[in-house]
């Protein structure tokens, strides 16, 4: 049966597309006009050219399940996900915003600390943050910029207001995918790309090269950069090696690196060892060197610290700028905004309770059934309570855990996450989904024209993460006015 | 270029190159099967053994008979060349090195391993045997061949190359090897009486039936199917032709004076060889071990001057 948008309701929420049944929203239109023009087979038939081209793409993600690394193709729903221009540049101005902002904190972070001298944010959360890294204390990398990289998770509520929901500034994935879905896209609807203007995704390879390329300690040479991957056993192994082939970057794993006695990089090749200006990590803090982290880790390299700390060498994103990630740091994001630009924020926080304050502890307690309870240091969605959806004993346990370590918790609405016509089966239902759009910071600032939209594939479900039986689905930015 | 995608490429074009020798083998085998007639007793258990993994199918299979053989060459995760694995193994180190093969070799590899995975009971079956097996071989060429014409030959090349030719080196070693332990008779001895079909299904084990008959034009027969595909110059899969390939490649890598000499010392007892000497005074034997020893000693010498000394970290290379 072919797509009748007039029997497609997505009430209470706020739908993507569809702003009421049979009413597609203006950027949308061509988009549902044409979907409606193919009937049952036409879908089926795109839906499967889809698969297919993910499958021989080998666009694919890691489960790592009962012992065995499972590599599993990636869920792509056909129906892409639709943002008017003007709105997504007010976006893309709140994501630079909050990334100069953040930047600037942790740079103050790790040398003045202006802003707990100025009492704007409380000392104790520093102190107890698990991303801080002493090491990285004094460190003036270039330009300021600690987080060169960032995937924030927005979401909208049922008004359609976007929220920043996290920033994700340690190892951000998931741009590859971005990447790939436009490109399967292409493939399966060409048509449509004819006939709209839809922003492009695909500089963000050159501009994540440019970027790093400005971190290098030579700047008057060609920069020798490299991807540093924990390799193939890794979620996101695909997007390490394909971003490095995108950039023409080596991907290299920690074997392939030594720090040499003049505290410089390099990697072993087949003509001997070669100077490394610039590593895009892909590694984790306290794997990164077993000289000053982790020191049973086999995936770093030893002395990189060291190489770093002399400026020998350029890391993407520096050590400890995780710090600003953890979600009690996130309740005091717009205060950041504030303190260090004298700007409102653009993009709102969801409203945050951090149980390690007594008021907003009694209220999380008193409302675990309405309420999101997420732990501070925790992310891919895991060891999280979604009250409403949660049993009795369940949330009984968490008030143990809440109480027990309160600093390690905080609570959110539950909001009601906005919904996109997605295919299911041979139907088109509404699902629910976010959006992670990447900002790159060294000298200048890039946003991507949309990101990747995650979809919770299950009826209801709000949880988006592939791990958990999540899709995903191709974001336009569509420019109306041209 | 980083040792250990050099590692990597050099294992990945091995591979590929093991699984399309294994596939023909069999199907040279499976056509001679045919061609026999029910009173001759063929052996299937000679293809393992080609393998050189004897001992695995032994612990495994109590009857050596044409599935249990087939399967174990074909499928069998205990055997650590069977063409299923050595896919898989093919397309792990490509998978790991796609940031470096031309896209298209990674979906061409890729499409290759999702095929034999699902159609894998076809090639155990007899009816399907052919048709997936003449599938596996030509999907391994047009990879060779892709490589070949959309990547460009640099270092990384070299070392798909060198890869590739020592395998079948190996591989015809190996071939010349138990084909001759089986079929050749010294002087004065019968010959037996398939014994054209059986040097046939040597040659087309190798694919070399063809070039055997327009550049050799006589009889076929042991000694000169030995020295064909020992000694020949021109044919892509005689032992020499590719220590020369093998040689052309080391020449353009830096630090290659071990393995260099080793390649032309190598190439020096190929070519040196007296085959019908040889097999008169039974010596055919000994001789291949010599041979593959050497190539057992360049593939060493490799490791030792471009690949990590220390392996990475989860790696599936060799």
């Amino acid at each position: 049966m072919a797509i009748d948008w007039k029997r497609y309701d997505s009430t209470p929420f706020y739908d993507e597309l569809i702003e009421s049944p049979g009413r597609p929203r203006d950027p949308a239109r061509a988009l549902a006009e044409y979907l409606a023009s193919l009937d049952a087979g036409e879908i089926h038939s795109r839906k499967q050219a889809a698969d297919s081209a993910i499958l021989e793409m080998g666009i694919s993600f890691t489960v790592y399940t009962e012992g065995e690394n499972i590599d599993r193709a990636w869920p792509f729903d056909i129906i892409p996900r639709v943002i008017a221009r003007q709105e997504w540049d007010q976006v893309q101005a709140g994501l630079e915003q909050r990334l100069t902002a953040l930047n600037l904190f942790i740079d103050d972070i790790y040398n003045e600390q202006r802003i707990f001298q100025d009492k704007v944010i409380p000392r104790y959360v520093l102190n107890q943050s698990k991303n801080f890294r002493e090491q990285c204390v004094g460190i003036k990398p270039p330009h300021g910029v600690w987080a060169h990289i960032c995937g924030s998770d927005l979401v909208r509520d049922g008004d359609g207001q976007f929220f920043v929901l996290e920033d994700n500034l340690r190892v951000p994935s998931g741009v590859s995918y971005m990447l790939e879905n436009r490109q399967v896209t292409k493939r399966v609807f060409p048509e449509l790309f004819e006939n709209s203007s839809i922003l492009p995704v695909d500089e963000y390879p050159t501009q994540l090269f440019d970027m790093l390329a400005a971190i290098s300690p030579r700047p008057q040479d060609y920069p020798e950069i490299v991807v540093l991957t924990p390799g193939i056993y890794n979620s996101a192994y695909f997007e390490h090696s394909f971003l490095a082939q995108r950039m023409g970057a080596e991907l290299v794993e920690g074997a392939d690196l030594v720090v040499d006695d003049d505290d410089c990089v390099y990697m072993r090749t087949i003509d001997g060892l070669e100077r490394v200006d610039v590593i895009y990590r892909r590694i984790d803090d306290e794997f990164l060197d077993p000289e000053v982290f982790n020191p049973d880790s086999m995936l770093g390299v030893p002395g990189l610290m060291r190489a770093w700390r002399k400026g020998n060498v350029g890391l993407a994103n520096a050590p400890g700028a995780g710090v600003a990630d953890d979600k009690v740091m996130y309740a005091y994001v717009p205060d950041i905004i504030r303190y260090y630009l004298d700007q409102e924020p653009i993009i709102p926080n969801v409203p945050t309770y951090l149980c390690v304050n007594e008021k907003d502890r009694a209220y999380v307690l008193d409302h675990l059934d309405e309420l999101v309870v997420k732990p501070a240091n925790e992310s891919g969605g895991y060891g999280m309570l979604v009250g409403p959806h949660a049993s009795k004993k369940q949330r009984a346990e968490f008030a143990q855990l809440i109480k027990k370590n309160p600093r390690n918790y905080i609570a959110q609405p539950t909001l009601d996450l906005s919904v996109a016509p997605t295919l299911c089966g041979d139907e088109i239902e509404p699902r629910h989904l976010d959006l992670r759009p990447f900002i790159l910071q060294g000298v200048r600032t890039d946003v991507t024209a949309g990101g990747l939209t995650r979809v919770a594939m299950r009826r209801g479900s709000l949880v988006v993460n592939s791990s958990q039986g999540g899709g995903s689905k191709d974001t336009w930015i569509v420019d109306e006015e041209n | 270029m980083l040792s250990r995608v050099a590692e990597r490429v050099y294992w990945m074009a091995r591979y590929v190159e093991r699984a399309e020798n294994t596939a023909r083998m069999v199907m040279a085998f499976n056509l001679l099967a045919l061609d026999m007639p029910k009173s001759v007793q063929l052996s299937w258990k000679g293809l393992v053994e080609v393998t050189g993994n004897e001992g695995q199918f032994d612990n495994h299979y109590q009857r050596d008979d044409e599935r249990n053989c087939v399967k174990f060459l074909l499928a069998d995760d205990d055997n650590p060349s069977s063409v299923l694995n050595s896919l898989r193994a093919a397309r792990e180190n490509v998978r790991t090195t796609r940031d470096l093969v031309p896209s298209e070799a990674w979906e061409v590899m890729n499409e290759l391993y999702l095929f034999a995975r699902d159609r894998i009971d076809q090639g155990i079956g007899k009816r399907g045997r052919f048709d997936f097996l003449s599938e596996v071989i030509q999907r391994c060429q047009t990879l060779t061949g892709l490589l070949a014409g959309t990547m460009s030959h640099d270092a990384a090349y070299d070392f798909i190359r060198l890869g590739r030719n020592l395998e079948r080196a190996d591989m015809g070693t190996r071939q010349i090897d138990v084909g001759a332990l089986r079929h050749l008779k010294k002087d004065g001895e019968d010959p037996e009486p398939y014994e054209g079909l059986l040097w046939t299904s040597i040659l087309r084990s190798q694919s070399g039936f063809q070039m055997y008959r327009q550049h050799v034009k006589r009889r076929i027969n042991g000694v000169d199917v030995v020295r064909f595909l020992l000694q020949d110059n021109a044919f892509p899969r005689a032992v020499t032709h590719t220590l020369n390939q093998v040689q052309d490649a080391l020449e353009k890598l830096p630090n290659n004076e071990l393995p260099l000499r080793l390649v032309i010392q190598a190439r020096r007892h190929a070519t040196s060889a007296q085959v019908h000497e040889l097999i008169k005074e039974d010596g055919l034997h000994a001789f291949i071990d010599v041979l593959q020893r050497d190539i057992g000693e360049i593939h060493g010498a490799n490791a030792t001057t471009w690949f990590l000394a220390v392996p990475a970290q989860g790696q599936a290379v060799a």
